[in-house]
């Protein structure tokens, strides 16, 4: 089992309300890789995350999803969590009234087993972990996503990560909304729990994100379809030259 | 199987205190109310004839006023068929010791002796008709705070009994308060002296255990100026497939500078009708609380009122309700200000699952000459499913210009969104649901004392795996 990838995506078809999205992904991503995901608005990135990580809206149509071997198509969201697959929202929602530290408890008892998070020693993690990401300490007390500005709810979806320990992430944009310094501090949080077991899966439109968490392969996803991977030097191509070409070359058929 | 263990098994077996005990009782009056029965039962307790009087007037106001046309569905109860007083003990025991076995049991397995022990500065505690056990800390009592049960405070009591009882829900206010009127039985007497504080709760605990019970306490509550008291009910019944009544009136009076907090949390059964009249008046710069939750009963109406009698007076009620299967909360607030410079804050959180139902029925009453008046109401509905439904009927009364008055309704439904990032992070189906559910009683779970907040979101818990999957 250890030998086959982490994740395995064979001719991926997803349907949203009944409309198309992704077109036939293939994608292979094996431990210890980083990939980045590019693409325009639109394209369909946030479907792709979306539906690793098993949203009831997106329905796959055709297709298999493989998690280390094993067919997730079938999974529930929080199955999949237990499994190891961890998805940092490019919009993370608000839960009114639940506070960060509750719900983080409750997050790291389903995942781990209640039986092995004891409330002294997960307070010291969770106070460790806040102050890494350079989160202030109150924010244990707030209700989760509750008010908090874009760049704080990005690192309090990185300080997820860092708690559960996924063995694959999806970063779904983390980067937008950070200022300069955040990104720093987010993307070496990032480079530090990323360890020869974990395979990450970068959605960016930037560059810059890529200077601090190097990838080691870039996909570029148009309508709906991988339109062409390479190494990181792709990503600096198309911060030169945009998506246009890579968009007429393939247009949506009509009709589609 | 019985009918009872069928429908126990029906509601999905949510609601743990679905238990009765056999009867041996001391007195049980037949089904139906009549003069005889009124008459009887105040011969028993002894009653000086003025409260006879008012017993015997209010049956006739119960049964020349027509049932309320609004709120909840109130044809099918039966009044005929209800048993409206039941003796369970010769007396009150100021010594669980001394309370019947099998009670004592009941109240046992309900946590209420070890709640006792562990935080309460008092505790009452009411099985059927009759409260079986009562007791306040020494140090109060030396005070001279009174907390009796309220046959004993019109035997001990009777001067200030006669002098505030009705005075502020008179026998005519409504149907169900003229009949709780007639046949009134235990409930709590509260008074707090000039300046003392009770900083620890007071408790009082109501069992139904009968089928076909009907439980009519009354309960008269005063702080003189510049005290503080609070005071916590709890309820429960056993799951009959027969109906019960519970019908309370709750009389607060608040003086100079006093403040009274009245928590409850209601949990009964879903074959109670729970229509209870709680009313309070605010005197100067007096503050009263209601924190009121409903969970259970097949229909709830309820809508404590503060009257806000004179100037700087205050008044909150923050509720939370909710209905499953075949349940209607239908609940709310009343503020009446009366005076100028008052201000009055009403929140109400409700949530419906399964087909239940919640309404929120509100007034906000300014008198003409009352300035200066701020009031805000705020009521919130959660649905849980496409089956569920919320209504709301707020009604203003303002006869002055000078007044700030916001008015917020909002309802939603679980969203996808928020079940999804929950279920993402590993949490079951029913767990994110229940953590949604908390995350939107928290501003009320807030203000319960630790205790009760640890109980009521288990309860919410349960609920929550009561039905789905
Ligand atoms: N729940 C939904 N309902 C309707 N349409 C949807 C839904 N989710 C996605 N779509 C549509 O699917 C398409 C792809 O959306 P997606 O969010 O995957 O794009 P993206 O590549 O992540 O874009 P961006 O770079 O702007 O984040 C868009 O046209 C979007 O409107
Ligand atoms: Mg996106």
């Amino acid at each position: 089992m250890s030998d086959a990838p982490l994740l395995q995506l064979e001719d991926l078809h997803v349907q949203v309300e009944g409309k198309e999205i992704l077109r036939g992904v293939n994608l292979t991503v094996r431990k210890g890789e980083i990939h980045a995901l590019m693409g325009p608005n639109g394209s369909g990135k946030s479907t792709l995350s979306n539906t690793i990580m098993g949203h009831p809206n997106y329905e796959v149509t055709k297709g298999r999803i493989l998690f280390e071997g094993e067919e997730l198509v079938e999974l529930e969201p929080d199955e999949r969590a237990k499994l190891g697959i961890f998805l940092a929202f490019q919009y993370p929602t608000s839960i009114p009234g639940v506070t960060l530290a509750n719900f983080l408890q409750a997050s790291l008892k389903a995942i781990r087993g209640a039986e092995n998070v004891k409330p002294l020693e997960f307070r010291k993690e969770l106070l460790g972990r806040m102050k890494e990401l350079g989160i202030n300490q109150e924010f244990a007390k707030r209700y989760v996503n509750e008010g908090f500005s874009g760049g704080e709810k990005k690192r309090c979806e990185i300080l997820q990560m860092a708690l559960l320990n996924p063995k694959l992430s999806l970063l779904d944009e983390t980067d937008s909304g950070l200022d300069i310094d955040a990104l720093r501090i987010v993307a070496d949080g990032v480079n530090q729990l990323i360890n020869p077991e974990m395979g990450v899966l970068v959605i960016t439109h930037y560059q810059r994100l890529l200077n601090h968490i190097k990838p080691h392969f870039v996909h570029v996803l148009v309508n709906g379809k991988l339109v062409q991977s390479g190494g990181p030097e792709l990503a600096l191509t198309l911060e030169e030259r945009g998506y246009d070409e890579l968009l007429q070359a393939h247009a949506v058929p009509a009709g589609a | 199987m019985s009918s009872d263990a069928a429908t126990l098994q029906e509601i999905g077996n949510d609601y743990k205190y679905g238990f009765h005990d056999a009867e041996d009782y001391v007195f049980k009056s037949g089904k139906g109310l009549t003069r005889e029965l009124v008459l009887e039962m105040s011969r028993m307790k002894g009653e000086p004839q003025w409260m006879l009087d008012i017993r015997l007037h209010a049956l006739e106001v119960f049964h020349s006023k027509p049932l309320p046309e609004w709120g909840g569905e109130l044809r099918e109860i039966d009044f005929e068929n209800i048993h409206y007083y039941v003796r369970p003990s010769e007396k009150s025991e100021k010594n669980w010791d001394d309370v019947p076995e099998y009670i004592k049991n009941t109240f046992d397995k309900l946590g209420i002796p070890e709640a006792e022990r562990k935080f309460l500065a008092g505790v009452s505690a009411q099985y059927e008709s009759e409260v079986v056990y009562h007791s306040i800390r020494e140090d109060l009592e030396k005070e001279g705070v009174i907390f009796l049960d309220m046959d004993s405070a019109l035997r001990e009591f009777p001067d200030i009994v006669r002098k505030y009882f009705g005075t502020v829900i008179p026998t005519e206010d409504n149907k169900f308060a003229a009949l709780n009127t007639a046949v009134w039985s235990g409930g709590s007497f509260i008074l707090v002296p000039r300046g003392v504080r009770v900083e620890i709760p007071l408790q009082a605990y109501f069992r139904i255990n009968a089928q076909n019970m009907g439980q009519f306490e009354r309960t008269l509550i005063i702080t003189e100026p510049g005290s503080y008291v609070h005071y916590i009910e709890g309820c429960t019944a056993p799951i009959y497939s027969s109906d019960s009544l519970h019908s309370a009136v709750v009389e607060l009076i608040a003086m100079e500078g006093s403040t009274i907090r009245y928590t409850t949390i209601q949990n009964w059964s879903s074959n109670v009708y729970n229509l209870v009249t709680k009313r309070a008046q605010a005197f100067k710069n007096a503050t009263v609380e209601w924190v009121d939750g409903n969970l259970g009963s097949k229909l709830t109406m309820k809508y404590p009122a503060v009257y806000l009698m004179e100037e700087g007076a205050r008044g909150e009620v923050l509720s939370i309700a909710y209905a499953g299967k075949g349940q209607h909360q239908d609940a709310g607030a009343k503020m009446v200000h009366v005076a100028p410079n008052t201000a009055s804050t009403v929140l109400s959180k409700s949530i419906s699952k399964d087909g239940g139902r919640t309404s929120y029925r509100g007034l906000v009453k300014v008198y003409p000459g009352a300035h200066d008046i701020k009031c805000n109401v705020r009521c919130d509905a959660l649905l849980l499913d496409e089956d569920s439904r919320s209504d709301t009927y707020p009604s203003m009364e303002i006869d002055n210009k000078d007044v700030q008055i916001g008015h917020e309704a909002t309802v939603s439904k679980v969203g996808d969104e928020q079940l999804f990032y929950l279920m993402s992070r590993g949490l079951s189906e029913n767990d994110a649901i229940a953590m949604i559910v908390n995350g939107f009683f928290e501003p009320f779970i807030k203000e319960l004392p630790l205790e009760y907040a640890v109980e009521l979101n288990r309860l919410i818990q349960l609920e929550m795996e009561g039905s789905i999957g």
